[in-house]
């Protein structure tokens, strides 16, 4: 079959079953988007194109599918950069297709041209430039299979312009063969023996859940050993949603702004099995005393996270899936009716303990508490919607707060820590679910860093919910600056914000402010029931810092607790 | 620790530029590189030289092998393996001088290559440590340049290592 490029490009994406695209037209896609309304995708027009990677990232990361984006050359290119970068840090599995000028201007300074493969070779998992017509639909098999396997990752394709407008014979390849690629999926048996030994011996045993927990689309095998051998578990921010945090074996999150249960038994426990969890650093703090009395399971599908940081004692690279079901059936075989449960009474004891004793706490006064608001959203949500964050506090306030109960309910920048990255994946995620509830929590910072996708969701219908928490300041850093630079709050007052209620309607989209704690509840209900894009504005308590802190570098069980 | 790696790569645009992009990016070092086709023309071996502690080696191993274009990755620390470099260096000659040059290059197996009457171009094959010494010995005489390869490694013995 002879096709046009840019229709072998179209014709093999939805070979691979993509129905969405994420994008921007310009100059150098012209050719592709002239194709694209022949084919059955449905086209998302962002207003930047940083918005079109975080709106694939989110649809990725709310439905374990693989989002695209289609940009322009030059710098509709570079504008991807911080999107990519923002999903490769977290191992989300995106596509991003770049226009390029024609071959023959290629490093020629022609108009709008920029090196992309160049720029995101450190921050892809792979990419490519595609000279060779005959080599597309090949290239564009690779990258969906590069991206959603092993490690997940954003792999982009550059596509000079002369390619998508001649002609060439087209037929979808079966096979792909990648020489040097092929990520081990199963654990090594000997070692799940190993690690299954210690979980039955271990009196004070921790599961540690992380993103790829969730990735692996493990949640269910993680709860089922977390239960069946009463081993408590905590989670990285990546790994919310990995396990109910409504289950009395819930420490939530550990780390920075942890819960003092789980940096507690961190410290204290005899045996971590941390599963596709890469130990950063906002995680474990002083490495030298992180989990220092106990033995660590690693189980990590990239054996580079293996021994990074923290030295472990029975690696395992495998899925996270398949190696915890591996587990389940060695448990099988070598528990013979033992399962450890007296064992461990005094530990779960002691944990219940360390839970009444320092529980998350705040106290709601005259002036809206940010907590308050992502509570009461928690509660009227059930933890049933998609919740994305910005970053900052708004972003720990919800890892703290809101009661995460299902995986692929949170969609967060947690490696990057991209600000404005919330509300492009919420827009992923809503056209991903059309029907349910999703939730921006923002802050009155981050939300103005791609505020102008607005008129996207106005565009296209979605009826996202906007949560600012507008404290007036930049707060995390202010928090920093409050407690670690004499309170010197330079440039954190951001005292021109706009007016969020006239800023909504201008876009077509609903205003809702709330000032006195009593109008919080009745002000989230409307928003719920309002079917449109609608901004709730709470001016909360300006000066409020996020609690417990492990200052940086301290070890994890040092925690200012007020 | 010096570390040789020898790796093999598919012979595509951009992979040095992984190869060189991973080492700048995750601070480690390149002490000397060299590259070139395989007898399977869709293959480069990349020889690379490093230094770091046990960990760091086995980070730079690890991540060598995740990139996509990476085949295979040998490190030649401990192993039996014959390593050569090649230098060519250009003398000054006088009428004082030839002799001794001469000499030095039979000793060392070297070949003089180009021969002008202020200048020999001299070239040499060895270990590294047999390239310093020639170097040393010319010294007094000048040497105008030097020009040195990367080190290229292999296994000895019929063992084929990939």
């Amino acid at each position: 079959m002879r096709l046009k490029g840019a229709q072998i490009l179209l014709e093999t994406l939805v070979k691979e079953g993509v129905d969405v695209i994420f994008g921007y037209p310009g100059g150098a896609v012209l050719e592709i988007y002239h194709e694209l309304p022949s084919y059955p995708i449905r086209h998302v027009l962002v207003r930047h194109e940083q918005a079109a990677v975080h709106a694939a990232d989110g649809y990725a990361r709310a439905s374990g599918r693989i989002g695209v984006a289609l940009v322009t050359s030059g710098p509709g290119a570079t504008n991807t950069v911080t999107g990519i970068a923002t999903a490769y840090m977290d191992s989300i599995p995106i596509v991003v297709l770049t226009g390029q000028v024609p071959t023959m201007l290629i490093g020629n300074d022609a108009f709008q041209e920029a090196d992309i493969v160049g720029i995101t070779r450190p921050c892809t998992k792979h990419n490519y430039l595609v000279k060779d017509l005959k080599e597309l639909a090949q290239v564009i098999r690779e990258a969906f299979y590069i991206a959603r396997t092993g490690r997940p990752g954003p792999v982009l394709i550059d596509l000079p312009k002369d390619l998508m407008n001649s002609f060439g014979e087209y037929a979808f390849p079966d096979t792909i063969h990648l020489r040097g690629y092929n990520p081990t999926i199963k654990g090594h048996v000997g070692q799940i023996k190993r690690a299954v030994t210690e979980i039955l011996n271990a009196e004070k045993p921790v599961l540690l859940g992380g993103g790829g927990v969730i990735s692996s689309n493990g949640a269910e095998e993680l709860r089922f050993i977390a239960q069946k051998f009463k081993i408590p578990v905590t989670t990285t921010l990546m790994g919310l949603g990995s396990f109910p945090e409504n289950d009395d074996l819930s420490l939530g999150m550990l780390g920075m702004h942890g819960t003092y249960p789980a940096n507690m038994a961190i410290t204290n426990c005899d045996l971590l099995i941390s599963v596709g969890a890469r130990f950063d650093d906002r995680v474990t703090g002083k490495l030298d005393e992180f989990a220092s009395l106990a033995k660590i399971v690693h189980i990590d599908i990239d054996p580079t996270s293996i021994s990074k940081n923290v030295k472990v004692d029975i690696p395992i690279v495998g899925d996270v899936k398949t190696t915890l079901k591996q587990m389940i059936e060695t448990f099988k075989k070598e528990d013979k009716g033992k399962e450890g449960k007296k064992k461990r009474k005094e530990w779960l004891d002691q944990i219940a303990e360390w839970k009444i004793t320092y529980p998350l706490s705040y106290v709601q006064k005259s002036i809206i508490k940010p907590q308050f608001v992502v509570e009461k959203i928690s509660e009227l949500t059930k933890g049933e919607a998609i919740i994305t964050t910005e970053v900052g506090q708004n972003q720990m306030w919800t890892a703290q707060y809101y009661n995460f109960t299902q995986p692929r309910t949170l969609l967060t920048s947690g490696g990057l820590g991209t600000m404005g990255y919330g509300f492009p994946a919420a827009i992923g995620a809503q056209i991903a679910f059309p029907d349910r509830l999703v939730i921006d929590i923002a802050g009155d910072g981050s939300i103005q860093m791609n505020i102008q996708e607005m008129a996207t969701a106005v565009q296209h219908g979605l009826p996202i919910k906007i949560a600012i928490l507008n404290n007036g300041y930049l707060g995390m850093v202010r928090q920093w600056q409050e407690l670690f630079y004499d309170r010197r709050y330079s440039h954190t007052h951001m005292n021109t914000a706009p007016d969020f209620i006239k800023l909504a309607e201008a876009y077509g989209a609903v205003g809702l402010r709330a000032v006195k704690p009593e109008e919080v509840v009745p002000l989230i209900k409307k928003a719920f029931s309002t079917p449109r894009l609608v901004i709730m504005d709470f001016v909360v308590e300006p000066e409020e810092c996020v609690y417990p802190m492990v200052p940086s570098g301290a070890p994890i069980n040092k925690m200012l607790l007020v | 620790m010096q570390h040789t790696l020898s790796i093999l790569v598919e012979n595509k645009p951009g992979v040095l530029s992984r190869i060189a992009g991973l080492f700048s990016g995750r601070g480690f070092n390149i002490e000397s590189l060299s590259v070139a086709e395989t007898l399977d023309a869709t293959i480069s071996r990349m020889t690379i030289v490093t230094r770091g502690n046990d960990q760091i080696l086995e980070q730079i191993i690890k991540q060598l092998n995740k990139l996509v274009n990476v085949i295979k990755v040998m490190d030649f620390v401990n192993g039996d393996f014959v390593n050569r470099e090649m230098a060519l260096i250009k003398v000054n000659v006088t009428d004082e001088n030839r002799s001794e040059l001469l000499n030095i290059v039979d000793i060392f197996r070297g070949k003089v290559v180009d021969v002008s009457p202020d200048a020999y171009v001299v070239e040499v094959t060895g270990d590294e440590g047999k390239l310093d010494a020639i170097i040393n010995l010319c010294k007094p005489m000048g040497i105008k340049e030097v020009a040195r390869t990367g080190k290229v490694a292999m296994m000895r013995g019929a063992k084929q290592k990939g």
